[in-house]
């Protein structure tokens, strides 16, 4: 079921203060998050977000696309390894 | 066969059904367009008259988006997800269900016809395996 639209967009609180904070002083670097679940709103374009993926932090750029969907959409955490075709490693 | 909206040509059936012919007009959009434009839906599609068709044509052109259009809105749609690598793109681009479902068994909708991936233990197997 999706969200109520009444209450807005789902953005991590400390993130959103963050952005609004570089949009300010006009400043970009890639911000650190765990935040997966936030959405993405217009304001977070053209920032760099590096996103967690349960491992490690996976720089994604913004672009207005991206609107609406969340963060960690962008950042898979599983990584497939073809089937068949055991590695050298393995059956020796 | 009366003609509408281009290529749709919907049979000798009744025109609650034959309205189902046309991509992107289900039973209930059907049963909407034949309430407004107050035509019986036990009507035949054959014994249309002009001005019936052309008031059906009205109707959908102004309130739905069909057939090609809609086709294009879809996978454009799709096309969308892709490029702004999403993960819903990446399962698109690999031919697997993109709403979470269950991959071990089952997803024939999506993955097509069955074909066997199991390991190849012999070293030379594999290396033509490989070619």
């Amino acid at each position: 079921m999706a969200r109520s639209i009444k209450k807005g967009p789902y953005v991590e609180e400390c993130l959103y203060r963050k952005v609004e904070a570089m949009n300010k002083s006009g400043r970009k670097a890639p911000i650190k998050t765990w935040s997966r679940r936030s959405m993405i709103v217009p304001e977070f374009v053209g920032h760099t977000f590096a996103i967690h993926n349960g491992k490690q932090h996976l720089p994604i750029f913004i672009t207005e696309n991206m609107v609406g969907h969340r963060l960690g959409e962008f950042a898979p955490t599983r990584t497939f390894r073809r089937h068949g075709n055991t590695t050298d490693r393995v059956t020796k | 066969m009366p003609r509408l909206l281009g290529v749709d040509i919907p049979g000798n059936k009744r025109i609650e059904t034959s309205l189902l012919y046309i991509h992107g007009i289900g039973p209930t959009r059907a049963k909407e367009i034949l309430k407004e434009t107050k035509i019986d839906p036990g009507k035949k599609a054959d014994d249309l008259t002009a001005d019936e068709i052309r008031m059906i044509i009205e109707v959908v052109q102004e309130k739905y988006n069909v057939e090609g259009d809609l086709r294009r809105e879809v996978s454009q749609n799709i096309r969308r997800l892709i490029s702004i690598g999403s993960y819903r793109g990446t399962r698109h681009r690999r031919g697997l269900p993109v709403r979470g479902q269950r991959t071990k068994t089952n997803a024939r909708t999506r993955k097509g016809g069955k074909h066997t991936v199991g390991a190849v233990r012999d070293k030379a197997a594999r290396a033509a395996a490989r070619k």
